[in-house]
């Protein structure tokens, strides 16, 4: 198999709250045969609200991460669904409106950048749906999650706006009808579980200002995957992960049920059936205890 | 005419029943039809009225997409019936299609739902040109084109309730004012004529109603059958609040500035350094988790928070490219 090569964009979460994530994403990508040149210099996306304070200033910073990828000549791959919503909307905004390109490019040459608009931007989920291929994955599955029925969670930022779906992949997906998740489940030989939450919120945008809202959310999500029957939740997004992974005593309060459910993230999913070492994907990292293996 | 373009499939629908005055719980109704691709929702609701069941209600007027009238959901879906063809209804959920009014909880008759909330939160951001103008002019008033540019596409909204009960905020929280009201509220936050910006702007500030319970789910956004691209607006309004000064110091605009701070001091961001900023002393209610996070390794200490390569650059650009001061 052709090597592929990425630049990542790993985000900030990935380095603190949700270190299973990066440490699963460089397992996957080794089995998988794929190069991951990290951004090191990118700044935070600003995580969708930098830009309700300073829009221009988010631009600009987004625009930056962008050049490097830029600069290595490489497709930036996300794992996080906000830094792939505020990337490729930076991404959309610059590329339709010249006059604002200019005016970011302006502030990125003062220190010897340029946005250029020539990186495609993709979570890495996407990415390998694409160019590794649903039929490739599975020939590559040495260990069938055949016994788990495994609930997928979308998280909005990878399908809403429907418009950044529709640039930033091959086989852009419906917002109301998501199949990439599932499809990856049945790629590694699980059941997936349909239910109404599974291309809902989880709320996490809103866990401090919001709290009650945020809860309610939470566990509506995990209450629809237990009443679909999932053994675990899997998602793309480490944000829904945190949320559905550490939030579960809130989330049960605020629903008037107990709530709990393992939840992996994708790359830890695809690792465990690509036969990945259990100690490169980061288990141990859950609060709520991953305790099917 | 060419028939030989139109194709016709068979789909199953589940049709919402109910009358407040006489059932005591909805039940669903199954229709069998072939549907054709020249078909619109509206034309399904219209057959099985005609066709199957003359007691069957739901609003219609203009069948153009601009009363606003018509609007249900389809496979949960808000959908503008006159406006959605059947064609991509089949594509998205495939021929099993169940149709329900925009909220099952304020259901009056089948499709007919009591939008009384929705005209409420409409009527609270005062949905018109509040303006001191002179019973004499001497001139006309004049709105350049780059100043009526600025109201975008939120003056084209129908009211059609699509957004407002696709929203999950609306869903759980009755008081919060949904994504409409703000779309609206910005058509008159962005007109240049408009003299109560700072009035109605302090509105949408407040907790628990307005702009910063958002979710950021883009629910609105994806339902909107005339692109008023509503989470836009709201975006625009929590822009605003910071530039017109009506924004306070309060968690929710402390955690959008936060991360303007924590980018400058390290590039990347300092997850709990952000909480502590935006929640002050109120940071004490988060410790539980946090400790159970700690034992899990997901949390990384002040001294230890990563740094972003060439942060130097990141700190130029904070200080050249930053456009609001609060």
């Amino acid at each position: 198999m052709e090597k592929l090569k990425y630049a990542l964009f790993t985000g900030c979460t990935a380095k603190q709250s949700t270190p299973e994530q990066l440490m699963s994403t460089y397992a996957v990508a080794k089995k998988l045969n794929i190069e991951l040149v990290e951004l090191t210099e990118a700044s935070c996306c600003g995580a969708s609200h930098l830009q309700d304070y300073d829009d221009f200033l988010s631009l600009v910073l987004n625009a930056r991460n962008i050049a490097y990828a830029e600069k290595h000549g490489l497709t930036m791959v996300t794992i996080c669904n906000t830094c792939q919503l505020n990337t490729a909307m930076t991404k959309h905004r610059l590329d339709n409106n010249a006059e604002l390109k200019e005016k970011v490019n302006v502030k990125l040459r003062e220190v010897g950048l340029e946005y250029k608009g020539t990186s495609k931007i993709i979570h890495f989920l996407y990415a390998i749906i694409d160019d590794i291929g649903l039929d490739k994955i599975a020939s590559m599955v040495e260990v069938p999650l055949s016994k788990f029925n495994i609930a997928p969670f979308y998280g909005c930022h990878n399908i809403r706006p429907s418009e950044l779906q529709n640039e930033s992949h091959n086989n852009p997906e419906n917002a109301y009808n998501p199949t990439s998740l599932d499809d990856l489940i049945i790629a590694c030989g699980g059941s997936n579980v349909d239910y109404d939450e599974k291309n809902k919120c989880c709320g996490f945008h809103v866990e401090l200002q919001a709290p009650k809202t945020a809860s309610i959310l939470t566990g509506n999500a995990i209450a629809g995957a237990i009443d679909g029957n999932a053994d675990w939740m899997v998602t793309p997004c480490p944000l829904c992960h945190l949320k559905l992974d550490t939030q579960t005593k809130h989330a049960s309060e605020a629903i008037g049920r107990e709530v709990e459910l393992p939840v992996l993230h994708m790359q830890q999913m695809l690792g465990l059936a690509l036969g990945c070492p259990q100690e490169e994907l980061g288990m141990k990292h859950h609060v709520t205890k991953v305790d099917f293996i | 005419m060419d028939n030989s373009s139109i194709t016709t499939q068979k789909v199953n629908f589940k049709v919402f029943r109910f009358n407040a005055d006489d059932d005591y719980l909805p039940y669903y109704e199954d229709y069998k039809m072939d549907v054709t691709s020249e078909e619109v929702v509206l034309d399904i609701l219209n057959r099985i009225k005609w066709d199957h069941d003359g007691s069957f209600s739901y609003r219609r007027s203009c069948r153009h997409g601009i009363c606003g009238a018509c609007a249900i959901k389809v496979n949960g879906r808000s959908t503008l019936a006159c406006k959605e063809s059947m064609t991509t209804m089949i594509e998205t959920f495939g021929t099993d299609l169940t149709i329900e009014p925009l909220s099952i909880k304020r259901a009056v008759k089948d499709m007919i739902i009591d939008k009384g909330d929705f005209w409420e939160k409409h009527d609270n951001i005062h949905p018109f040109l509040i303006s001191d103008v002179c019973e004499n002019p001497q001139d006309e008033h004049t709105v350049t084109p780059k100043e009526a540019e600025e109201l975008l596409d939120a003056d084209i909204c129908i009211q059609c309730g699509a957004c407002h009960y696709a929203c999950p905020v609306v869903e759980i929280n009755e008081s919060f004012m949904g994504p409409a009201a703000f779309a609206k509220a910005y058509r008159f936050e962005a007109d240049v004529r408009d003299q109560a910006h700072k009035e109605r702007l302090t509105e949408l500030h407040s907790e628990n109603q307005g702009v910063w319970d958002c979710v950021k789910c883009f629910e609105c956004a994806e339902v909107c059958p005339k692109d008023v691209n509503p989470i836009d607006k709201i975006t625009k309004l929590h822009q605003m609040l910071f530039r017109e000064g009506v924004a306070t110091s309060n968690v929710a605009t402390r955690h959008a500035v936060g991360f303007k701070h924590s980018i400058a001091k390290h590039g990347v961001l300092d997850e709990g350094g952000l909480v502590l900023y935006s929640e002050g002393p109120a940071i004490v209610k988060h410790i539980p988790v946090a400790l159970k996070m700690f034992t899990k390794g997901k949390i990384v200490l002040p001294w230890a928070i990563p740094k972003a390569d060439n942060l130097d650059e990141i700190q130029k650009l904070v200080k050249s490219s930053s456009t609001v001061k609060f």
